[in-house]
């Protein structure tokens, strides 16, 4: 889960790592701010917001309430601006960058830093960036972030200032379960004070439960999305018009692999999960009608969840939630024969192999 | 032989009174699994399906269990492995999904420093037919054979392994390593061990998007790996930026594609099936 940046920013304080001054503002009824130039800046989570015109300087009060209504009026890549962070104007001297972030390959956390900031990282050479590999059974120590100083060769007055703040962003990473603390730029100013210009953290939301001083962020979910999530449903919103409700992520990404390669276009991703459960399989059919698809393809491998189960569920959902679009549906695995019974004893014929389910709802929808 | 579980595995199940730890105990022993005893704390003395439960891990040590399959809800899966590595368990099956990732990385570090096998989290395990089964793949779908199947996936492993054995061929071993972006076991991992394995002629490998532990296996499988591989992607019509169920399976940045992982395989000489139901066809052209 992605966090706005006056939250990150916010963290930062916690951990002592210097940020500019800042305040965050949801109105501009009531805009007090005394340091100018101050820099006024749209909280999306979406990269790119400078380019897209989120990003604005302001001398005077008048400029400041005039584009802090401006960026609040600002759509940015279809998302709405809700809220502005007025931040003090830096006297850059040098932009650096640090990071640390999960190498998945290495299964360990990898610091990243360079003197070349203020930029994507992927557009730094690799030679221009120093990596260290975190041991988890070890932890963050002093040795590490002393060590990067020396690779990246700071001068003495810089170092001590950036293993602290580095040394505040792993205690960050670890304390609040996070994928991504990243300070880019990491500005040098005139004077000599290193300080975070920018605030990037993302949290692992499988470790939600254990912070509870973190408001879940919605935003990054569709409506739909969000009333699936709500009901417990791991959905994802395409702009196809296929429904489609499989069991377990991969088969159910295949099954949209399917349907794509043979020329039809999935609404959805829906995972009825490993649950067994004849409401679980209604409640998806709700959700998809809220979708309205032309046609639902149902896919499932009984495993954990069982196949008459799974056709209960189907009979259900035609006489509670009214689904008048074409249902194809592919039984196999656990209690497909009992499941498949069910299905042709209410009149509905039901496949055993996954291509003819995907072949059969691709005609059906083509053909409306 | 048969790699990682085989008649020789002696299996404690953490959590063994809950829904899944008991279901998948009794699922566990029609396979033919050995199962010593299982865990849960305040119910020794009572039986789940004919095997004892202790307090305790250490207390369950007299039955001298070997591998545990853990079940317990995700804010305890890191004192639960942990308890497994001090115990000295040889082989950690961690079913629990939605585990923080932190958590994970720290069990598999330090699984490493004892020399340990990790398997998942979020994964559904590893099946040897029907020697063992440490995991909660459906017991019908298996036939004793010389093919290898390594998977992120659940289900969409038992719908090939399925197709496989419909085909006529049957498996060594098939292993599920979890669908989060830490796990265990890797790709390389377990085409180490399939490369010493007698028993398996050719290997499976079903990927999906996210990462790069795809990308990974095939400059091993170029380099030094001596057995035919087929494999299957999936998620090539994923949106960017979008968890696709699993917490791993994401395109970050560019990286993590379908297409990036199906040129890698191919440039080292795996044939890619486009559908799930053409891999038992490759396997017939490469074990001909």
């Amino acid at each position: 889960m992605n966090l706005y940046e006056y939250q990150a920013k916010e963290l930062f304080r916690k951990y002592s790592i210097p940020v500019p001054a800042g305040k965050h503002i949801e109105s501009p009824s009531n805009l007090q701010w005394d340091k100018f130039p101050v820099v006024v800046k749209a909280q999306v989570l979406v990269g790119g917001r400078g380019k897209a015109g989120g990003i604005k300087f302001a001398n005077d009060h008048k400029e400041l309430l005039d584009k802090t209504k401006e960026i609040l009026s600002m759509t940015i890549k279809g998302l709405k601006v809700n809220s502005v962070y007025l931040e003090e104007k830096l006297d850059i001297s040098k932009e650096y960058y640090v990071s640390i972030t999960l190498d998945r390959s290495k299964r360990r956390p990898i610091i990243m830093a360079t003197t070349s900031g203020g930029v994507e990282i992927e557009d730094v050479p690799d030679e221009k960036i120093v990596k260290y590999w975190i041991d988890p059974v070890i932890g963050y120590s002093n040795f590490i972030g002393k060590d990067i100083s020396f690779k990246l060769k700071l001068p003495d007055n810089e170092a001590k200032q950036f293993q602290a703040i580095l040394a505040g962003m792993a205690s960050l990473y670890n304390d609040y379960d996070a994928e991504l603390v990243e300070i880019n730029p990491l500005v040098v100013t005139k004077d000599g004070s290193i300080i975070a210009g920018d605030a990037k953290i993302v949290i692992d939301s499988d470790s939600l439960f254990r912070h509870k001083d973190i408001p879940e962020n919605a935003a990054e979910r569709t409506e739909l999305e969000e009333i699936a999530y709500k009901r417990g449903y791991s959905l994802v919103e395409l702009d196809g018009n296929i429904g489609v409700i499989a069991n377990g992520a991969g088969l159910t990404m295949a099954t949209l692999d399917g349907l794509t390669l043979k020329g039809g276009k999935p609404r959805n991703f829906l995972d009825l999960g490993g649950s067994d459960d004849v409401e679980k399989v209604v409640g998806a059919f709700e959700i998809l009608k809220i979708a309205k698809p032309k046609g639902i393809l149902i896919n499932i491998f009984g495993g954990v969840t069982h196949c008459d189960t799974v056709a209960k569920g189907i009979i259900e959902a035609k006489k509670r939630v009214g689904i008048d679009v074409p249902i194809v549906v592919r039984l196999s695995g656990v209690n497909e024969d009992e499941g498949r019974k069910i299905l042709s004893d209410n009149g509905i014929h039901s496949y055993g192999d996954m291509m003819d389910a995907i072949n059969e709802i691709v005609k059906e929808v083509n053909k409306l | 032989m048969s790699i990682f579980v085989d008649e020789n595995t002696r299996i404690v199940v953490q959590g063994i009174t809950g829904h899944q730890g008991s279901f998948n105990t009794l699922q566990m022993i029609k396979f033919g699994s050995r199962i010593v005893a299982g865990v849960t704390p305040g119910k020794a003395g009572t039986e789940v399906h004919g095997v004892k439960v202790f307090n305790t891990l250490s207390d369950a040590m007299s039955e001298q269990p070997n591998a545990t399959f853990i079940s317990v809800p995700a804010p305890y899966v890191l004192d639960a492995a942990k308890e497994a590595l001090y115990n000295g368990l040889d082989i950690i099956y961690i079913l629990t999904e939605k585990v923080p990732y932190q958590d994970t990385m720290k069990i598999v570090n330090m699984a490493k420093k004892y020399g340990k096998t990790v398997v998942g989290p979020n994964g559904p395990g590893i099946t040897s037919p029907f020697k063992s089964k440490l995991g909660i793949m459906p017991n019908q779908i298996f036939k004793k054979g010389n093919v290898g199947v390594i998977s992120r996936s659940g289900t969409l492993t038992y719908e090939i392994v399925d197709q496989v054995t419909r085909a006529g061929f049957g498996e060594s071993t098939v292993i599920g390593l979890g669908g989060d972006p830490v796990t265990g076991l890797n790709y390389i991992d377990v085409l180490e061990k399939f490369k010493n394995d007698d028993e398996t002629e050719a290997v499976v490998l079903v990927g999906e998007i996210g990462g790069t532990a795809e990308e990974e296996a095939a400059e091993f499988i170029k380099d030094k790996f001596n057995k035919p591989v087929v494999s299957y992607i999936t998620g090539r019509s994923a949106p960017k930026g979008k968890r696709m169920g699993h917490a791993g399976a994401i395109i970050t940045r560019g990286k993590g594609t379908a297409e990036s992982k199906i040129s890698a395989l191919e440039s080292a000489g795996v044939k890619v099936a486009a559908y799930p139901y053409e891999v038992p066809t490759l396997l017939k052209e490469v074990l001909k």
